[in-house]
């Protein structure tokens, strides 16, 4: 009898100290991965959609409406990439302390210097992005610009953990910085190349690393290359003198593989975020991933 | 730095070796000669020497000009990497989210709609097929924002063929319910079964299933009371209730002192796999209460109580649950409806059933293709009843669909539909060519 109270009361602790966590709802893995880093074991994080999937193009789904309720805090990209589904959660997920413009609503695009801000709207230049590009998780130095604020967003919410969710962005913070001044040496034999890309998802990594962007397989943001359009871009390709065609991890190779095989440019699959690839296990994983496999091609020519 | 030291030193030199051609006459010109060469050299030496201090010193200023061309640069690249000063998340300044979706269609129907009948069945007013020819299909404006802290509000008025304008939902929603509860007013399209509560534009083929259109009159909205229950749970446990005016077909003229209708229902669903990598699915039950007090159509007459109950299900599917290039989408309701009361002043006590099951494939970006089949059927009336609009006469209402659609984005469809309809004894085979394409606001959709 007495096991079984002592059993029961573990429990009931066991219950309530996770009844403690801070839920995340993560919109996509990167900012799971970086909810994660910060929170350690205090929060407990969700992760509405995998690597494997167009962020652009995810479906209201019964279960994220039911994480969303649960959630304390919802971190996602914004910069519009989550319009097409995040709308619905956040109306029928019945969570105010979740809704925007509430500290449980956190949009880590404000966090950074969004880049290719439209200079005209018009739905005829494909699916663009009012604010910018939001692929912004391509560039470690967006990670830690939103981390900093991501931790001080933890904190105001959950201010029993603030010194936990200090001291393990600091943490982080100062391992991403010993990983940033180790990729810019490993990606120095990168820069001033050029690469074509099949969406335009890439531009912050590009900036990054100092490489061009010299072609796009889409003709428009989101629309899908035809034939016909493909056979102007490989005309195109030798000109430009483009090493590599970068597509990401949720895409489908069909266009990258087919222009390649035409070209003998070598296609580039990259993990685009956490979890895109096997190797891209975390953050800092995943840059390296990134960065092997750009590597990887450059040494082809 | 370097030419000005280079030309002293050449100077010197010179001047050191112009002394040798001199042939010295006596030692006194000689003793001067020396003594001016020496004068000379200290103060050339004294020259050089401050040349080189002056040189030291602008080495320093160029290295401190570095450091400070340094140090701008890198406040320059902190800043550029710093946060702009954006406004808030809001949908666009104060102005409502406005969405513009405009619909079409161009028909081939053998049987004249006008005069379409499902037997066993008295049917409402936009109980029908789609128009021959080309027609305006539903055309609507959708103007929606937070009202404030605690509402949401949003109005859509769409437009007909025969030009009027109707308002087919405005409502405020609450955003800030504890416990989970929303609570919704105004005029709405019911929570219950899948297909009632999505806007017709976002359905999978041109025209409803046959059961909406024999049971609900399309689609069953009405001015009302709506509230919603999210259970706390990793699975999606959703529980309503709601009441309306009962304005709305299979109820009518406010039966009950303006509340003549009302409903439950509960939904669940969940992923299959993490990331919904196996894919997803919702079902659900519910039921509509709905009371007609002299509900006329044609000629005949009904006064009593409807009772509906729909069973329905959706299931999704995509590789790795990307729903970007290819996916399956499986969805079925079934239906049963109990009518009692007096139909044409004679015992009505009818009972009616029907059902649809579809699938959607979207076989590559772009491309979708669906099958559906749907089937209406009523029991036979009370003997008074036989030969009435409510006797099937041995009929059952069958229809079979195939579509076809192409998008040219996110925002625009167009649509080829054949229907095989068997609602009547003679087959009438349909082609409907359909667009639908949505303007402004990048309206979201519900599962």
């Amino acid at each position: 009898m007495r096991n079984i109270l002592v059993a029961a009361g573990l429990l009931l602790l066991a219950a309530t100290g996770r009844a403690h966590a801070l839920d995340v709802f993560a919109c996509e893995p990167e900012w799971a991965a970086l909810a994660s880093e910060i929170g350690g074991d205090a929060v407990d994080v969700f992760t509405a959609t995998t690597a494997r999937q167009d962020p652009h193009q995810i479906q209201a789904r019964p279960a994220l409406i039911s994480r969303l309720r649960a959630a304390d805090l919802v971190v996602c990209t914004g910069a519009e990439l989550e319009v097409g589904w995040m709308p619905v959660l956040l109306r029928q997920g019945a969570n105010s302390k979740v809704q925007p413009g509430s500290p449980g609503y956190f949009e880590a695009a404000h966090s950074v210097h969004l880049l290719e801000v439209p200079t005209r709207l018009d739905r005829a230049d494909g699916d663009v992005h009012a604010a910018g590009n939001p692929h912004i998780q391509t560039d470690p130095a967006n990670i830690r610009a939103a981390g900093i604020a991501l931790a001080q967003r933890m904190a105001e919410i959950d201010p029993g953990h603030a010194a936990t969710y200090r001291d393990r962005e600091l943490a982080f913070r100062t391992r991403l910085d010993a990983a940033m001044a180790r990729w810019k040496t490993e990606a120095a034999p990168l820069k001033g190349m050029a690469v074509a890309v099949q969406h335009r998802s890439w531009i912050y990594l590009l900036n990054w690393l100092g490489m061009t962007e010299a072609v796009t397989l889409e003709p428009k943001p989101g629309v899908p290359p035809s034939a016909g359009y493909l056979a102007g871009v490989i005309d195109d390709l030798p000109k430009k003198n483009v090493r590599m065609i970068l597509y990401a991890a949720y895409q489908d190779p069909k266009p990258s593989e087919f222009v390649a095989a035409k070209t003998g440019i070598p296609a580039v699959e990259l993990p685009f975020t956490v979890g895109g690839t096997d190797q891209a296990a975390d953050l800092i994983a995943f840059y390296d991933d990134t960065i092997k496999r750009l590597l990887a091609h450059a040494d082809h020519h | 730095m370097r030419q000005t030291r280079t030309i002293s030193a050449a100077a010197l030199m010179a001047l050191l070796a112009a002394p040798t051609p001199v042939f010295a006459a006596d030692d006194a010109a000689l003793q001067a000669v020396r003594q001016e060469v020496a004068r000379m050299r200290a103060d050339y030496e004294a020259r050089i020497q401050d040349l080189e201090k002056r040189l030291a010193q602008t080495e320093t200023a160029t290295n401190q000009a570095a450091t400070t061309a340094d140090e701008a640069k890198k406040t320059a690249e902190e800043a550029a990497s710093k946060p702009d000063a954006k406004p808030a998340e809001s949908n666009n300044a104060f102005n409502p989210a406005i969405g513009v979706v405009l619909n079409g269609t161009a028909a081939t129907l053998h049987r004249d709609p006008s005069v379409y009948k499902i037997p066993g069945f008295s049917l409402g007013s936009s109980a029908k097929p789609v128009d021959r020819g080309f027609a305006l299909g539903e055309s609507e404006i959708n103007m929606s924002a937070n009202v404030d802290q605690a509402l949401y509000g949003n109005l859509t008025v769409s437009y007909a063929r025969d030009n009027t304008a109707s308002v087919e939902e405005a409502f405020i929603q609450s955003t800030t319910l504890p416990g989970g509860f929303t609570l919704k007013g105004g005029r709405f399209k019911s929570g219950i079964g899948t297909l009632n509560e999505q806007h017709a534009h976002t359905w999978d083929f041109a025209d409803a299933p046959l059961p909406y259109l024999a049971m609900l009159n399309q689609q069953y909205g009405d001015d009302g009371a709506q509230v919603r229950w999210l259970a706390p749970t990793k699975m999606f446990i959703e529980l309503g209730g709601e009441g309306f005016r009962g304005d709305a077909y299979p109820a009518n003229g406010s039966a009950n002192k303006g509340v003549g209708a009302k409903s439950v229902f509960a939904h669940m669903g969940d992923d299959i796999g993490k990331g919904g990598e196996g894919g997803s699915w919702r079902v659900g039950v519910s039921e509509l209460w709905t009371r007609a007090s002299n509900r006329t159509i044609g000629n005949d007459t009904f006064y009593g109580d409807d009772r509906l109950t729909i069973v329905d299900g959706v299931y999704k599917w995509a590789p790795n649950g990307n729903f970007a290039d290819r996916y399956v989408k499986l969805q079925g309701e079934y239906f049963y409806r109990a009518e009692n009361g007096r139909f044409n002043d004679l015992t009505d006590s009818t009972r009616q059933q029907g059902f649809y099951t579809q699938a959607v494939w979207q076989f590559m970006p772009q491309w979708r293709t669906g099958l559906r089949y749907d089937r209406v059927w009523a029991a036979n009336p009370n003997a008074a009843l036989a030969l009435s609009t409510l006797d099937p006469q041995g009929q059952v209402a069958s229809r079979q669909s195939v579509m076809v659609d192409y998008s040219t984005s996110e925002f625009g469809r167009f649509r080829l539909q054949g229907n095989l309809d068997h609602s009547t004894t003679k087959l009438d085979p349909q082609l409907i060519l359909q667009y639908t394409v949505s303007l402004g606001a990048h309206g979201a959709h519900a599962y």
